[in-house]
């Protein structure tokens, strides 16, 4: 796909800071017909709020539906636990889980619809 | 603070104690201190433990390594190697070192930690000062051996305690003739018995080690070069030729710095519970040169512990506390098993001087197994019903179950019997087969669950430089699961990392988070009237704002469990299971089981089960264990419809709660039954079901002794006899398989449920989290629960009502949505157009 859509978001509403639950999470489908898997978004620690693949990079659990404490949370399969605003895991376990861009406004929370339609954009920044 | 510059912290040693607590301090606050170490060794911090294999040729000198030059690089310390610290002026700050070539630096500091370790021993001989007279305590004395023993012939190596042996099997392996001098009438009299320490006699000199037992040394000659030749013993002429004499005749705290800036000393530099110094609230002692209420500890975990204390202190959180450790000994000599712990030395105790009036205290026992042909020796000594000492030789695989039994201070008096057979006979599936830890092969699996094999975890120890159970579990995950590989691991880190291994803490903390225990939360919880999450972690001084996976849904449930009805159940601090109210599989789609009543059910209920796994295309549909149908493979968006449809309770099979009461037909339908055990079930699930407990809680009713509902392996199995009812308790079908033991027998119904939701009350107000009735029966003893339950009738009914009180009204989470605080957005992706 185009590099160039990857440098100008285009942000789309996914709800309100309301909609999550604190230390809680909501998932998101991508877009009609886009490849990749849904996207985590989660309120932490102070009402930040990140967005990751809701997948773990050990055996693909559903990180949306881990135990969230400060910035982290806890996969539910096997406990590995992530860093939300890198992607990375906590060592001694090794890899990173994909994240998003994230913006919020007046409480409302955006995702970036060009991050969402690029499932490979993750291999091509990165 | 106001001032841009950071605070001194500036260490003088650079040994494995006080590198670890850098370590830990960098752990809790990277960036608090400029920090500066003095070391006087020209090497950075490596395993001193390690020193034995690497004279033995076991292991390279780069291998025992723990932190190279580029760890303080990175985290900005000023490193001076080759600088010994020679004066501390208190009133201005300031340390002054110097290296062997004369060169002078310092540094100034608001906070010192005195590291200074100890120094070996030397006896005051004629001809001390000869060349090849060594101590053997750091690097330059191992490689010294090394090398002499690469030139000469003949050894003697004065000590035969733990350091003197490894050093004699050394320089044995090295080719050296080695002769061990030995004051003592026994080997390893600080460590073992007379009788054990005969046997390990024995097999030394099977191995080719000589021996003068009980024996003085009266002077070292030397020949026309200077060098030492011979070792003259007292009264008699006995010589013995020597090229190169080791002296291990023990080590002494390295105080000589800290008595010249005047710190109050006794054997070591006296430090309080917070391992600050008596004399000056600026500085601070741990490891070998400390003197902690009136003990020096030289093992390597009790310092460790001590580390973890200072490093808390100086990260300014300011709750840890010191408060002594029990240590273990293990030999380092490929080939030969020895462990002690405790008060070994039992009804012997007289026989040494040092050791208190434990021959004259009429509650000390001893078991002795002794088979001098297989070469075993084992000893336990008892105390009040607790293990207080153990000495074991040949046979030392249970000497890590042994020390936990120890330092938890276990009621042992209902396993007495089969103490001295190990754990493995005590039915837990987990350890047999693995009749040593040390005869597996590398390619052994140990952890079954991680699938983690013997060789995998050496090699983490041994690269990484692991001490402690935990660090194992991190960086392998053998043992990280279902636990019931943990004694195997325990041993082959004995095994791996050497002698001075030992899990010290007597309590463990509940998580990363926090250093207080399980009992301590609760205990606060209940004392403090503590209602909230956010007051437990602020009374307890919580380092993090809100907790982890691990620690939050033990305190939800501790304070449900404490204040029903006043709490507020925190569905955040829930797991997954808990939260979604069903069982997440590996694919991430969940599992349903509704409840049937005593795993009985109708037409109607099947029926629309059948339509339902129409409905929803459910893959699986399997029979369990419990006697209920599962459904599999169910996507989370369904999960609200699907409880709709089938319209039955929540069976509550994801959760920490009362699972299922198992039953059989019982006299209603069945020729032998003697009770009616279904219905029996039934009233005694209708009246547990919501019940949630630190762990699951599963039942069974039987209605004859023949027992087809398996009530032996159930938390209350309940079998029905001609006269009435047997309540067995605290049995277990899972990891650790374990045979309910009989409680009670009782007339009625009635009663059944009172002593049943009784003894379940108990469990639910003093159990920890994720602990067993099995386990929790074994940590408080079946005599308590006796006590409580059978003895007085009144905590008994107290109990019951209680329980009551807990559960009436409780929702059903499955229809009570709102009550039970269920999220139903969480069913429901957010989706984008």
């Amino acid at each position: 796909m185009n590099q160039k859509n990857l440098l100008n978001p285009d942000w789309v509403s996914i709800g309100h800071l309301q909609d999550i639950a604190p230390l809680g999470c909501r998932r998101v489908k991508r877009p009609q017909g886009v490849k990749g898997g849904e996207v985590a978004v989660f309120r932490a620690e102070g009402d930040r709020i990140y967005a990751v693949l809701d997948a773990c990079p050990h055996k693909g659990g559903p990180l949306s539906q881990g135990l969230v404490f400060g910035a982290r949370v806890a996969c539910p399969l096997h406990n590995w636990t992530f860093d939300l605003s890198s992607g990375q895991v906590q060592s001694p376990d090794q890899g990173c889980v994909q994240t998003f861009s994230v913006k919020v406004e007046n409480e409302e929370i955006f995702l970036d619809r060009n991050e969402l339609m690029n499932p490979d954009a993750f291999l091509q920044v990165h | 603070m106001q001032n841009l510059e950071k605070p001194k912290l500036v260490m003088i040693g650079n040994g494995m104690a006080g590198v670890r607590c850098l370590e830990e301090l960098f752990k809790l606050s990277p960036d608090l201190y400029d920090v500066t170490v003095f070391g006087a060794e020209p090497h950075p911090n490596y395993n001193r433990i390690a020193l034995s294999p690497v004279l033995a040729g076991e292991q390279s000198l780069d291998e025992i390594i723990l932190n190279p030059l580029s760890w303080y690089e990175e985290h900005r310390i000023s490193l001076h190697l080759g600088f010994e610290a020679t004066r501390v002026d208190r009133s201005e700050r300031v340390v002054y070192a110097k290296n062997q070539q004369g060169q002078e630096v310092q540094a100034r500091y608001d906070r010192l930690i005195v590291a200074t370790g100890s120094m070996p021993f030397m006896l005051p001989l004629e001809g001390v000062n000869l060349q090849g007279v060594l101590a053997y305590r750091d690097i330059a004395d191992t490689l010294a051996m090394i090398e002499a023993a690469k030139h000469y012939q003949n050894a003697v190596v004065i000590g035969g305690g733990l350091l003197g042996l490894e050093a004699a099997n050394g320089l044995m392996k090295r080719g050296m003739k080695v002769t061990v001098i030995h004051v003592a009438p026994w080997l390893m009299e600080r460590q073992l018995d007379p009788v054990a320490g005969a046997l390990l006699e024995k097999s030394l000199v099977q191995r080719g080690l000589q021996f003068k037992i009980g024996a003085h040394t009266d002077k070292l000659i030397g020949n026309e070069k200077g060098r030492v030749c011979q070792v003259a013993l007292k009264g008699g002429d006995e010589m013995i030729d020597a090229d190169l004499v080791v002296m291990a005749v023990g080590i002494r705290p390295n105080t000589a710095l800290a008595q010249s800036m005047r710190l109050h000393c006794d054997r070591g530099i006296v430090v309080s519970d917070t391992m600050q110094s008596v004399t000056d609230p600026k500085i601070y002692a741990l490891g070998e040169c400390a003197s902690h209420r009136g003990v020096v500890y030289g093992l390597v975990a009790p310092l460790f512990e001590q580390g973890k204390v200072l490093a808390n202190h100086l990260a300014q959180m300011g709750i840890a506390r010191y408060t002594g450790s029990i240590t273990s000994t293990k030999l380092k000599v490929t080939g030969i098993d020895l462990f002690s712990a405790g008060e070994f030395m039992g009804l012997s105790a007289s026989a040494i001087s040092n050791a208190h009036d434990l021959a004259q205290d009429q509650e000390v026992e001893e078991i002795v197994l002794s088979d001098p042909h297989e070469g075993v020796y084992k000893k336990l000594v008892i105390k009040n019903d607790r293990l207080i000492g153990a000495c074991l030789f040949g046979d030392t695989v249970d000497g890590s179950w042994y020390f936990k039994l120890l330092r938890e201070g276990t009621h042992v008096a209902e396993i007495r019997d089969k103490l001295m057979f190990g754990e493995s006979n005590l039915g837990d599936v987990g350890h047999e087969g693995h009749s040593k830890a040390q005869s597996m092969r590398d390619e052994d699996e140990v952890c079954g669950c991680n699938g983690v094999n013997k060789g995998a975890i050496c090699k983490a120890i041994k690269e990484k430089g692991l001490f402690t159970l935990e660090e194992v579990r991190k960086h392998t995950k053998a043992s990280a699961s279902c636990g019931s590989c943990t004694g195997l691991v325990e041993q082959i880190l004995m095994f791996t990392s050497g002698g001075d291994y030992s899990s010290t803490p007597k309590k463990k903390a509940i998580c990363g988070c926090t250093d207080v225990s399980h009992q301590e939360v609760r205990d606060a919880i209940k004392a403090q009237r503590l209602i909230a999450m956010g007051s437990v972690f602020e009374t307890l001084a919580w380092r993090t704002p809100n907790g982890c996976q691990t620690c939050r849904p033990a305190i939800n449930y501790y304070l449900l469990s404490t204040w029903p009805k006043l709490a507020q159940d925190d569905p955040q601090s829930r797991y997954i299971n808990e939260r979604s109210h069903a069982n997440i599989q590996k694919d991430g789609t969940y599992s349903v089981i509704p409840r049937m009543w005593a795993g009985e059910t109708n037409s109607g209920e099947l029926r629309r089960i059948a339509d339902v796994v129409d409905k929803y295309k459910i893959p699986t549909v399997k029979v369990t264990g419990g006697q209920r149908i599962d459904l599999l493979g169910v996507k989370k968006e369904d999960l609200v419809n699907v409880w709709k449809d089938i319209g039955m309770p929540s069976g509550h099979a994801y959760a920490k709660a009362l699972r299922t009461v198992k039953t059989c037909v019982g006299s209603e339908w069945c020729r032998f039954g003697t009770q009616d055990s279904t219905q029996m079930g039934k009233d005694l699930e209708r009246a547990l079901w919501r019940m949630y407990a630190p762990h699951k809680v599963k039942l069974a009713v039987s209605g004859c002794p023949r027992n087809c509902a398996e009530a032996g392996i159930k938390d209350v199995g309940i079998i029905g006899v001609d006269s009435g009812w047997e309540i067995y308790i605290a049995g277990n079908g899972g990891i650790k398989t374990e045979v309910a033991q009989f409680f009670v027998k009782l007339k009625t119904a009635q009663e059944v449920l009172e002593y049943s939701g009784a003894f379940l009350q108990l469990y639910r107000e003093e159990g920890w989290y994720l602990e067993r009735t099995c386990h929790y029966v074994s940590r408080v003893g079946m005599e308590f629960v006796r006590e409580k339950i059978l003895n007085e009738p009144q905590t008994r009914q107290a109990l019951w009502e209680r329980l009551k009180f807990s559960l009436d009204g409780e929702p059903d989470p499955w229809f009570e949505f709102e009550k039970a605080k269920v999220d139903l957005r969480q069913f429901t992706p957010v989706e984008i157009q």
